[in-house]
């Protein structure tokens, strides 16, 4: 994990030379984010006892493992220049499907298999709307998302909360569990922020995502398939999605699909663009997602065990949220150069 | 006539009468009946839940379906899916239709009460379900929250307040200005502030009952008070997330889980995995019953609206692993 995380942040380090090179230093708040992660956790680590703990860091990172994870799926979508607001219906109701029909006996495969190609279906949904239907990804997603939650409720399900069925047991240890004393669910983040490192810095693919957010017209003037990368981002993205939805269902033993309703796709947001991945598009990678997510992570962590209550929690992730958007802005001032059409 | 001869003649006349009464024994009308049906016809009850999906509004749906359809009078959901600004539009639009009664589940103590007040203005009976504001409309039927609080913190006291050291207990609330996690929070309040072998080491709100915030907030106590005795929760469907979280941490034995809820299905589910220790349900099938009877009073009731108010708490049943049989719980399918 560690070793991983560290070839992400040379990997990440790497790209980010030559991408800011190309947009023009737009990498700074990855710094900044990183001093703000790191003075908060120094001084966490100096005032609370008990915060730097291996066991309270452990599970500081199993917390916001999920989050994490989602955050690594938004991420291929906002640097190809999109956003994708469906991701928590891509993450509930595919994983509820499994979730039920499993517990109706039709067998683990065939139950994760029905669940990762309704995940499919929705990332193909989104992504031809945006590619070929030329709907702005706010717009669809925004729509694809109400619409796949509100199929779960009509009738897919028995129950808005789906329990964890004893036929899943078998798999159940990617959200339980650990080995070596690391929880499952951190590793998955690991192997998934490996995966995705991997895949865009190292693929041709991964490269076609940058160009295509970073500017779509050369991209299509160079031969790239532009269309068809944007639906493998919406694709990708679903099905991270999903595997996320069955650690989550894993971990509390059950999947609300009221998620939905909540507010859990503002955090992934804030992990995506607190780490630095500009709204823009062609910017960040791999090592943003987790500089934000576990700034996020420790953030909320110190307050539990401050034992600060709901609202001000919220208010402090508000004001970091701000902080970070704010610093980014005064180091890095926009002018009609360096802002990109599409700019949000 | 003498004695013998007048009372011969009465009991023959006695007689005489019984046996035409028994040729005439004829069917009566019951003088309530008719006026009973004839005044629910086309009257409208809509019932505006904080999320359809759930046992606790499934079951009450369910209840309160069943008595429309078999007096005659209309029915309907409008689901606000868990979106306050999206149950305030419904109930304003109802505002507006006119139904005669609006059975409302609040969110918050807040949000509502306006509306609800104009709604009885407006000459709409409005009954408050198991969530109610701080304002109070013609009936309200639900658990009396704060005493929820105060069994479950009794339960606490009981397993905590044995050993030297004060017994360490976690707080698990619902979103702070719903009824369930400010009332209950007073209960506990009551039974433990003045208790000097108990200590709440932390009051946390679990979002929108969100069972895997629960189960990462109970992660981070855990960690930090590894000698925690009790975790007062707040929901049952919130608390699986608790309980896999002190399953993890090999800390089902030690700590003490306690919750609350309608007593469907997932209430003996959790007490027979040993999910929670201690669970206090606000039955949904009472609550249903009663409900349908504000319903009915409403229904017939010429005054003016919100000229008489009725509070009915339900009586809460409290289970135990020792009390547990699957009798006791109740399925979709067991409501009557």
């Amino acid at each position: 994990m560690q070793t991983g995380v560290d070839g992400q942040a040379r990997t990440g380090a790497r790209g980010a030379g030559v991408v800011s090179r190309l947009v023009g230093g737009g990498f700074d708040q990855l710094r900044i984010v990183t001093l703000l992660f790191l003075a908060i956790f120094v001084i966490y680590s100096l005032v609370l006892p008990g915060f730097f703990t291996v066991g309270n860091l452990l599970t500081l990172t199993r917390t916001v493992a999920v989050l994490g994870i989602l955050g690594l799926g938004m991420a291929i979508v906002v640097i190809g220049r999109g956003i994708d607001l469906s991701l928590i219906a891509s993450l509930a109701v595919p994983t509820a499907l499994a979730l039920t029909l499993a517990a109706k006996g039709y067998g683990l495969v065939p139950a994760v298999a029905c669940g990762l190609l309704l995940a499919v279906a929705i990332g193909m949904l989104n992504g031809i709307l945006v590619a070929y239907a030329e709907i702005p990804s706010l717009f669809t997603t925004l729509a694809v998302g109400i619409g796949v939650a509100g199929l779960g409720q009509i009738g897919i399900f028995d129950w808005e909360i789906v329990a964890w069925p004893p036929q899943l047991d078998a798999i159940a240890w990617i959200g339980r569990g650990n080995v070596a004393g690391i929880p499952y669910s951190v590793l998955a983040f690991g192997a998934m922020a490996v995966l995705i490192g991997v895949f865009l810095r190292r693929t041709r693919l991964g490269m076609f995502v940058y160009a295509s957010g970073d500017n779509p017209g050369a991209t299509r003037l160079t031969g790239i398939p532009l269309r068809p990368v944007l639906v493998m981002q919406y694709v990708i993205a679903a099905c991270i999605a999903f595997f996320a939805g069955m650690v989550l269902a894993a971990s509390s033993a059950s999947m609300d699909t009221r998620i939905f309703n909540l507010t859990w796709i503002y955090d992934v947001i804030l992990v995506v663009v607190l780490g630095g991945i500009g709204l823009s598009g062609g910017r960040g990678g791999v090592v943003n997602v987790i500089i934000g997510t576990l700034l996020i992570g420790t953030i909320m962590n110190g307050l539990t065990i401050m034992n600060v209550s709901y609202e001000m929690q919220n208010l402090v992730r508000g004001l970091v949220l701000l902080v970070a958007v704010m610093a980014d802005s005064i180091i890095n001032p926009r002018n009609e150069e360096t802002a990109q059409q599409g700019d949000i | 006539m003498n004695m013998l001869s007048k009372l011969a003649c009465g009991i023959a006349m006695a007689v005489a009468a019984s046996v035409t009464a028994a040729s005439a024994q004829s069917s009566m009308d019951d003088p309530l009946r008719d006026g009973y049906y004839e005044n629910l016809k086309g009257k409208k009850v809509v019932f505006v839940p904080v999320f359809m999906g759930l046992d606790l509004t499934e079951g009450w749906s369910k209840i309160m379906a069943r008595q429309a359809d078999e007096l005659g009078y209309s029915y309907e959901v409008r689901n606000s899916n868990f979106n306050t600004a999206a149950g305030a539009q419904t109930i304003t639009s109802l505002i507006s239709e006119k139904p005669d009664v609006i059975v409302v589940q609040n969110p918050d103590v807040q949000s509502y009460a306006r509306l609800l007040q104009q709604a009885e203005k407006a000459g709409i009976h409005v009954i408050q379900l198991n969530m109610k504001t701080n304002y109070q409309t013609t009936g309200f039927v639900g658990a009396d929250v704060e005493l929820i609080g105060e069994k479950q913190a009794h339960a606490a006291v009981e397993k905590c307040s044995t050993g030297e050291q004060p017994g360490k207990v976690l707080v698990l609330a619902g979103p702070p200005t719903s009824p369930f996690s400010a009332y209950m929070l007073k209960g506990y309040e009551n039974v433990l502030n003045d208790n000097p072998k108990v200590q709440i080491v932390s009051v946390q709100s679990t979002g929108d009952y969100e069972s895997s915030k629960a189960k990462s907030i109970a992660q981070v106590v855990l960690q930090q008070h590894p000698d925690l005795c009790a975790i007062l929760g707040v929901w049952d469907n919130t608390d699986v997330g608790t309980a896999a979280a002190l399953q993890e941490a090999g800390k089902t034995d030690q700590v003490l889980l306690t919750t609350s809820g309608g007593g469907g299905e997932l209430a003996c589910k959790g007490l027979r995995e040993g999910l929670w220790q201690y669970y206090v349900s606000y039955d949904v099938p009472g609550q249903g019953r009663d409900l349908n009877a504000l319903i009915m009073a409403a229904l017939q009731d010429t005054n003016e609206v919100g000229s008489t108010k009725t509070v009915l708490y339900t009586p809460l049943v409290t289970y135990t692993p020792e009390t547990l049989g699957d009798e006791r719980c109740w399925t979709l399918d067991t409501l009557r």
